[in-house]
């Protein structure tokens, strides 16, 4: 099985730079680069005997490499690592997700590798983001099922009261964060990476110092530096959090208290996400918007779907354009007060009162304090600017050589996920390989309950697109109703949308919100990240009954001028 | 080898938007969450050649709808089975289709405008020369402006489930406070207050900072609070989950407890009916009660003796409070106004019975002026009409003061809720054999029985109450006076 794993791998590898095309405008050197390397080394997992990292984080490609890739990795020690004229070939700063997937892509390449990190290991994801809050979503999307007496009816069953104890959920977040945490470091630690403890600071071209307050720093030097310091939750201004009352996704994750009524500033993901988390567990919600729709960065169609699915029904109201200028937090007697401003007009509007606030407005970049200042890099909005390689640029428009920032630090693509394909995508090119990431390949996901997910562009962005380019656009739409697999959990509510074009069959953007809709847009995100074209894909045999199925049947009701490919899948596979 | 997912053309709900639109067979359904067995499609009324296109009723629950986007323009050409407007529901958006072949001549509902299920959205031309007089009649339409909503609503729930004055686009994020006063009321309140259109203005908030929660709304829309499981939680799953149930139970408010699962409702009898008035009635007497040990062994004695000569026990006893009342007249007065003491010249003892599920207080007027044989008598009388339900008005309803026994069952004692236009009402409890220490310290038992006296404190006081009572308990005591 292993081998045939790897060598269907390989062939894909080595297929792909015959089909020379383009994936997007914004990268237009894509279609003149070399053959490029769609192999994202992940954990190895295997060889090192670590058997629970599979939720790091959500989505990451990982595509094992076996043998073949160590073959590789001894000659890039051969050709690429100077005289030891450094202490390390490669320091990244910041231990989170980005960091983490860097560190041990540049071990298998064969790199002395160093981790500097201030904080704990895991970074935002680990410790305050994606993974906590899924222990929260997983008790969250129980407690709904359970309250549902009609959905538990459906299937015959009775329940009686369903209560929940908040310490205990509390506690499961906590627990799992705290065991991915030592997952991480374990596996590090295990691979070689020098785990070095405090804030680190480039004070000169391939040269850190670090260290802990009221201890001597050090300085080491490197060949390669990345940045991975992410980010932290943004707070505009007008608004005082306390930590209690008025919270960020920080606290929130802790989930120290349950508020009868909570205003969330903010409607994207993280909002959406703890919406759910607490309208199950009894809480009423508000959301605050500043814009005039709600989910703003979701496909529209996917958007008014998931409003009639995940807000409507639910015990939440919201005031959209409008900006929450002033919150002050519950004291002397008072509750929450939430002053809202007409997002156009900067007119007062409204007053909230409310038991609590969490401020889920994004996310800003965390750079201060890195030293940019000593290599001539000014931050745009604390964001280092980087180039399509993240290779960071300096005041002068420059490249700063051997160095890169990677995740949320530059503001590409605000996303674990991301941070860590990105990491790799720049030991690659340290170690001799160029390699470019296609963003439009990477996914996201929201784990309300339906989920939703989504890779690529929404259909307004292809459309403009279109336009520009004079191409056609195609939808196809395909409903969880008619999948068995979602009939039988009585969840047939959902949607996949397929954006495409119909000359080529090119997949522009694959939208799902249903059942278990983020670990089904892999299909989708693969395809895109391989190139996999419609007409192909739709081949593919999906077992049944599955979900897969809607996706399927997705690819099925395409309708794509072109005609089929000499598919992968006709290849011949050793077995 | 006929696995479902071979078929998936029959029930995929896929359909292609390329730009070069193809012309459509079937209803075409841009999105469906929901699966609608019955055809979406309706345009209907045929006044000379030109028809109006209504607003359809796209599921059950549907009240009104939003035009998404017109797929035809003005002038555009119709025929039989096309798409003409896209119309968001409360549930999804669908194509909406013509019957007839024709001109769209007018839209009275633009894009984005919402119209209730059954008024006109647009008027069809048969033929081009009818253009003009269509438009006419769009402009009427439109001139009257709101489009309240008229009768052909074929929607079965489209009367109950929305806020009548209302068609404000679905999404209204219009928040609360409008008026002068600022009301604060939680997300969910809000809802339920919508759904049993409650006006939120009117009802005062009792939560944390007097904001109005949704217990607030269900108590001004007059239902009995949704069921406590984990906490409101529940309570969201069971209100959407029934729309068409909850709105048909908004519309007669007041009298919807949502049933516990399996429990009957039986209405009152007229009796009961009464009874229940009455007892509301009462909530707003200033009452208080003053209890009194009474030893019934003498009574006892006198009522073995006196039974077999067709004396009961109510005619002993409404005999004695009878007695007691006349020297003190104030306990057997009443307060009609709130103002004055109203000092009944008679004394009429009712005394309460339960009869067939009902209760009813047959009177036993003079009862200190007739003799105990009369008394029970009479008695007998007044229980056997009430069991036949021959009982005149002044046969139950000329009491001045109220007796009440539950003796009978081994109650010891038990509180009384006064009549309203009575003073006070006496409760008495049965007569145990108690263990007593007399002034010297010897101890011996006797029967004791208490009685508990509810009066109304604006007439009677403590004092009073307490001075009638040691007298119904002298008389007791020495019970001779009572066959006099």
């Amino acid at each position: 099985m292993h081998s045939a794993l790897s060598s269907l791998s390989f062939s894909q590898a080595t297929t792909v730079p015959r089909s020379n095309y383009a994936f997007d405008s914004h990268s237009p050197a894509f279609a003149l680069s070399q053959p490029v390397n769609l192999r994202f080394c992940g954990l190895r997992r295997e060889a090192f005997g670590f058997s629970s990292l599979t939720q790091s984080c959500s989505g990451r490609v990982r595509v094992s490499s076996r043998g073949h890739s160590k073959k590789i990795s001894a000659s890039a020690v051969g050709n690429g690592t100077p005289p030891k004229s450094f202490d390390y070939d490669l320091i990244i700063i910041g231990a989170g997700v980005g960091g983490h997937g860097a560190a041990l892509h540049a071990v298998e390449k064969g790199l002395k590798t160093a981790i500097i990190e201030g904080d704990v290991v895991g970074g935002t994801c680990v410790n305050r983001g994606c993974v906590p809050s899924k222990a929260l979503l997983a008790v969250s999307g129980r407690m709904r099922e359970l309250q549902s007496e009609h959905h538990m009816k459906a299937f015959g069953l009775q329940v009686s009261a369903a209560g929940y104890d908040r310490q205990g959920v509390a506690d499961h977040a906590n627990n799992l964060a705290s065991k991915i945490r030592s997952n991480l470091t374990n596996s590090m630690k295990a691979l070689g990476v020098d785990i070095l403890t405090g804030v680190g600071t480039i004070v000169g071209p391939q040269k850190v110092k670090y260290g802990k307050v009221g201890f001597p720093d050090n300085i080491v030097t490197a060949k390669d530096i990345i940045i991975a310091t992410g980010s932290v939750p943004f707070v505009p201004k007008g608004i005082e959090v306390d930590g209690k009352t008025v919270i960020t996704s920080d606290h929130a994750l802790k989930l120290e208290f349950v508020p009868d009524w909570i205003a969330i500033v903010g409607s994207g993901y993280i909002g959406l996400e703890f919406s759910d988390v607490y309208t199950a567990l009894g809480s009423e919600v508000t959301f605050i918007e500043a814009l005039d729709q709600l989910m703003p960065g979701f496909d529209p169609e996917i958007g008014k779907l998931a409003q009639r699915v995940l807000i409507n029904p639910r015990q939440i109201d919201y005031h959209t354009g409008v900006f929450a200028t002033k919150i002050t937090p519950a004291r002397d007697g008072k509750p929450v007060i939430i002053e809202l401003t007409d997002a156009k007009t900067k007119e007062p509007k409204d007053t909230l009162e409310v038991d609590a606030a969490l401020i889920a407005t994004g996310r800003a970049p965390f750079t201060n304090g890195l030293g940019l200042e000593n290599i001539n890099v000014v931050t745009q909005r604390g964001f280092v600017p980087v180039d399509e390689r993240m290779r960071v640029i300096d005041a002068n428009g420059k490249l700063v050589t051997h160095l890169y920032c990677i995740g949320d630090a530059n503001g590409k693509m605000m996303l674990a996920h991301a941070a860590s394909a990105q990491g790799i995508s720049v030991v690659e090119q340290v170690t001799g390989r160029d390699h470019m990431l296609n963003h439009l390949s990477i996914p996201a996901a929201c784990f309300t309950h339906p989920e939703i997910s989504m890779v690529g562009m929404t259909e307004p962005q292809a459309r403009e697109k279109a336009e520009k380019e004079g191409f056609e656009v195609s939808v196809a739409k395909t409903s969880f109703k008619a999948n068995t697999k979602a009939l039988a959990e009585n969840e047939g509510e959902g949607l996949a949308k397929l954006i495409y074009r119909p000359d080529n069959g090119e997949i522009l953007g694959v939208h799902i919100f249903g059942l278990h809709a983020a670990d089904l847009i892999h299909e989708a995100s693969n395809a895109i990240a391989l190139g996999t074209r419609i007409q192909d894909i739709k081949f593919a045999v999906h077992a049944h009954p599955t979900l897969s199925e809607v996706l399927d049947e997705l690819f099925k009701s395409a309708k794509v001028k072109a005609p089929s490919s000499s598919s992968p899948v006709s290849e011949p596979v050793a077995v | 080898m006929a696995s479902p997912f071979l078929s998936n053309t029959t029930i995929s709900f896929s359909s292609s938007l390329s730009s070069s639109h193809l012309p459509r067979l079937l209803p075409s359904i841009s999105f469906s969450p929901i699966r609608f067995k019955s055809n979406p499609r309706r345009i209907l009324i045929v006044r000379s050649k030109i028809r109006e296109i209504f607003m359809p009723a796209l599921s059950s629950t549907m009240t009104e709808g939003k035009i998404v986007s017109w797929v035809k323009s003005e002038g555009d050409k119709l025929s039989k089975g096309e798409s003409v407007v896209v119309v968001e529901s409360d549930k999804a958006d669908m194509d909406v289709e013509t019957f007839y072949d024709g001109i769209l001549a007018a839209i009275v509902v633009g894009e984005g405008e919402t119209a209730p299920v059954g008024a006109a959205i647009g008027i069809l031309a048969e033929t081009e020369d009818e253009i003009a007089e269509a438009k006419a009649k769009a402009a009427s339409k439109s001139g009257a402006s709101t489009p309240s909503a008229p009768p052909p609503s074929p929607a079965p729930a489209a009367t109950s489930t929305l806020a009548p004055p209302k068609p404000a686009p679905a999404p209204a994020p219009a928040p609360v406070a409008e008026g002068p006063r600022k009301t604060v009321a939680t997300p969910h309140a809000k809802k339920l207050a919508k759904q049993h259109k409650v006006d939120i203005e009117s009802v005062v908030g009792t939560g944390p900072y007097g904001r109005i929660t949704p217990a607030d709304i269900e108590a001004a829309a007059g239902i009995a609070p949704s069921k406590t499981n984990v906490g409101p939680a529940v309570v969201v799953e069971t209100t959407p989950a029934a729309p068409p149930k909850a709105t048909a139970a908004a519309a007669a408010p007041s009298s919807l407890p949502p049933p516990v699962p399996g429990s009957t409702v039986v209405p009152f009898t007229t009796m009961q009916a009464a009874v229940s008035k009455n007892m509301v009635e009462s909530l707003s007497v200033p009452t208080f009660r003053v209890g009194y040990p009474v030893t019934t062994d003498a009574l006892d004695a006198l009522y073995a003796k006196v039974k077999p000569k067709g004396v009961t026990m109510t005619a002993l006893l409404a005999k004695a409070a009878a007695m007691a009342l006349a020297q003190h007249p104030v306990v057997n007065a009443s307060c009609k106004d709130g103002k004055s003491f109203t000092y009944n010249s008679n004394i009429n003892i009712a005394v309460a019975v339960a009869i067939n599920g009902g209760l009813i207080t047959p009177v036993l007027q003079d009862a200190d002026k007739l003799d105990l044989y009369l008394l029970s008598q009479k008695w007998k009388e007044l229980v056997e009409k009430a069991r036949a339900k021959q009982l005149q008005p002044q046969e139950y309803n000329s009491g001045t003061f109220t007796l009440s026994n539950l003796g009978m069952f081994g109650v010891d004692r038990f509180d009384a809720i006064l009549p309203p236009g009575q003073g006070a009402i006496m409760a008495v409890g049965a007569s145990k054999p108690t263990v007593v220490a007399d002034a010297d310290g010897f101890f011996s038992v006797k029967n004791k029985m208490l009685v508990n006296v509810t009066a109304d404190h604006r007439i009677v006081y403590g004092a009073d109450l307490a001075a009638f009572l040691q007298t119904f308990s002298k008389i007791v005591e020495n019970p001779e006076s009572l066959t006099l």
